[in-house]
């Protein structure tokens, strides 16, 4: 038995943890072993990864099948990160269509979390570019999915958090790029109305997400620094970049060896952080300017283990979206609730989402809103008050970053749900696989 | 430092350390031969580091037991490699080896008369040609037996006795013979074993560390290097000690 734990490092819990190294062998664990997930880099912040009884990790199913570079379409083993694609792949000029804010996630964890980045509202979710799904399911078949194969399991296992079966391959498509490089531009907006404002009057940027300092208060709430990027055309790259045309990616030698104390983030030095980091931002704002590929996508990336910085007790992300008519003021109103509590959450970041078409995928059309909490006494009544709101809202949480709601505001804001429920039993009758979030949220 | 060109045979390709010396061959542009014993698990490989290093990679069955096959299997290659790594081995169980002569025979005739009498077949050949280099991955276990994995470690220390002769007869010739000791690293073969990090190789390392002692024609190399040193101490310990000891 293992102790494991998502992202956040809560909650922790017991697990057997096996390595599974080809696809024969995942298929034959899925069939014969009950209370299972697949496991990828852990990147989820709750409990989704974490198996009932048994975990297994897909990190040696890390094998490339297929790459076709005239029409970018991409066959990998379920356990391929998003890190090693784009290694292998961005010198020869591809990128996935849809990256999450970090590269160290297995496709088989994108595809079952459905991730979103900074192009939502332009290019959808990571499931909206996977063509084909090699699923191996509990009762021992290992079938195709796609649009025009198996479209309901297809459509369940995108966003279905692992519980429908295991993914062993998937066929999705890269898009090409000229280089590594992303045009940054930088636009300085001094509350929530004015960042909402420049991202809806810059819809047609490629990228965008805003970092909102959430200790602002009053006519400052919702203070923010909004990146818009592109990707870079070949003949746009100035002489000095372009002897650079696919920067090499930076391994993180920066990483926090150890836990901070649980001291350290606090109203204070979030205060003073959030100062320095809006100013830096500021000072950039305006011009555009050319910024590697990785930095702009992958920021946290380059701090290994950052979320020690959070201490042993661990953290909780709250990410929601809230539908676009009411957004503004609804966010508004959260924004003001954690700036009145005083907790030390850095930064929010804020993206406009579209709507998305796996059965159990958070996105839809609106604005969703991220924030960290430490663990901390007072902290998941405080969140159940924030859950109100969103669902008050016909707003919605994000299960990838889930560890704490409650099973009624689940059920509450998804319509799918029960849909869901239907489908699994049809490949999965004895509800085999099964991880803590699958029995916390009644999956 | 500048790569050698060539080609690159590996025996032992469906290893951990077998993939990754492929890789880092394969990375920086050298065709690279898979030889082992499952066909598809070696397909399977080949397609892998195709698209990851946009180099063709060929596969062949081999079997280092088989010694029947020997010249046929070196005969159907596409062409006599520039270079052969022998990475394969077995660790086996000590306990089951001490009382079951036919698991401590496999032991041994896995980890040393197999890739002996292979490498040796290919130095005819390479000697023949007046060139080539022949890499024996053996093991730190070889440097002194200890009770703990003794069936294993004499069977390597044998092997780098082996190497260590064949490099005394192919010096002249144009034939480099180098020897990889590696301590402990992290694969199939040590899993669930408690490792201390900071002496435990990844298999990525092991593979550069070849590559690189390929390139600079190193006679005997240990991967983490701190294991010559570790190596040098258990080695000067007096019998009338060691044999007291619980390694």
């Amino acid at each position: 038995m293992t102790r494991l734990a998502g992202w956040g490092r809560y909650p922790v819990a017991e697990s057997a943890l096996v390595t599974v190294r080809s696809e024969l062998e995942l298929a034959d664990a899925t069939r014969k072993t009950a209370g299972v997930i697949s496991r990828g880099l852990g990147r989820s912040y709750g409990d989704a990864a974490i198996g009932a009884a048994t975990s297994l990790s897909t990190l040696q199913l890390n094998r490339f099948r297929a790459f076709d570079a005239a029409t970018g379409l991409l066959t990998v083993e379920g356990g391929v990160s998003l890190a090693e694609i784009i290694s292998a792949l961005m010198p020869s000029g591809f990128f996935p269509a849809v990256v999450p804010g970090t590269r160290f996630v297995t496709v088989g964890g994108a595809i079952a979390s459905d991730v979103h980045g900074k192009n939502h509202h332009r290019h959808g979710g990571f499931g909206d570019h996977v063509t084909e799904i090699k699923l191996a399911t509990a009762a021992g078949d290992v079938l195709t999915l796609g649009a025009d194969q198996n479209k309901d399991l297809f459509l369940a296992t995108i966003g279905g958090m692992g519980l429908t079966g295991s993914i062993l391959e998937a066929t999705f498509r890269l898009r090409p790029i000229e280089n590594g490089w992303i045009r940054q531009r930088t636009i300085v907006a001094e509350n929530l109305a004015a960042t909402i404002a420049a991202i809806e009057e810059n819809d047609q940027s490629t990228y965008s997400v805003a970092w909102i300092d959430c200790l602002a208060k009053g006519s400052h709430l919702g203070r923010s620094l909004v990146y818009l990027g592109e990707h870079v055309a070949g003949d746009e790259l100035g002489a000095n970049h372009k002897s650079n045309r696919t920067p090499a990616i930076a391994q993180s030698r920066l990483g926090v060896p150890f836990d901070f104390p649980s001291f350290a983030l606090n109203h204070w030095s979030v205060d003073v952080f959030n100062e320095l980091y809006f100013r830096m931002g500021a000072r950039k704002a305006g011009k555009p300017f050319l910024i590697k590929a990785d930095p702009y996508f992958f920021p946290l990336d380059t701090i290994g283990n950052w979320n020690r910085i959070y201490g042993r007790r661990g953290f909780v992300q709250h990410q929601s979206v809230i539908p676009l008519k009411t957004a503004e003021s609804v966010i508004s109103e959260l924004l003001d609730r954690i700036s009145r509590r005083g907790d030390a959450s850095f930064l929010a970041v804020l993206k406009k989402l579209g709507a998305s078409n796996g059965l159990l995928s958070f996105p839809m059309p609106g604005y969703t809103l991220a924030l960290d909490f430490p663990v901390s006494s007072g902290l998941f009544e405080f969140l159940d008050e924030l859950d109100k709101i969103v669902i008050a809202a016909g707003g919605r949480l994000y299960l990838a970053k889930d560890s704490r709601q409650s099973r009624e505001t689940f059920e509450a804001s998804y319509p799918n749900a029960e849909k869901f429920r239907d489908i699994r039993r049809t490949v999965d009758p004895e509800r085999r696989l099964q991880s803590f979030m699958a029995r916390r949220l009644g999956l | 430092m500048t790569g050698i060109s060539g080609s690159v045979l590996i025996l032992g390709g469906l290893s951990d350390i077998g993939r990754a010396t492929a890789m880092a061959f394969a990375a920086k542009g050298n065709r690279v031969q898979l030889a082992g014993r499952d066909m598809s698990l070696l397909q399977r490989e080949a397609a892998d580091m195709a698209i990851r290093t946009r180099q063709s990679v060929s596969v062949h069955e081999f079997d280092v037991l088989k010694t029947e096959t020997f010249d046929h299997f070196i005969d159907s290659l596409p062409a006599l490699p520039d270079v052969v790594i022998c990475v394969i081995g077995i660790l086996g169980d000590q306990a089951t080896a001490e009382v079951d002569s036919a698991c401590a025979a496999r032991i041994m005739r896995t980890n040393f008369e197999g890739p002996a009498l292979i490498l040796d077949a290919f130095a005819e050949r390479f000697l023949a040609r007046g060139s080539g280099c022949i890499v024996g991955v053996s093991s730190v276990a070889g440097d002194r037996g200890r009770a703990s994995n003794y069936v294993y470690g004499s069977a390597k220390a044998g092997f780098t006795a082996f190497l260590s002769g064949l490099r005394n007869r192919c010096a002249t010739k144009g034939v480099h013979v180098a020897t990889v000791k590696p301590g402990f690293v992290r694969t199939r073969m040590t899993e669930g074993m408690k490792l201390p990090a900071f002496l435990t190789a990844e298999p990525s390392q092991v593979g550069e560390a070849i590559a690189r002692a390929v390139s600079a024609k190193r006679n005997v190399i240990y991967t983490l290097s701190i294991w010559r040193v570790i190596m040098a101490i258990v080695c000067a310990i007096p019998d009338g000690v060691f044999k007291k000891l619980k390694l």
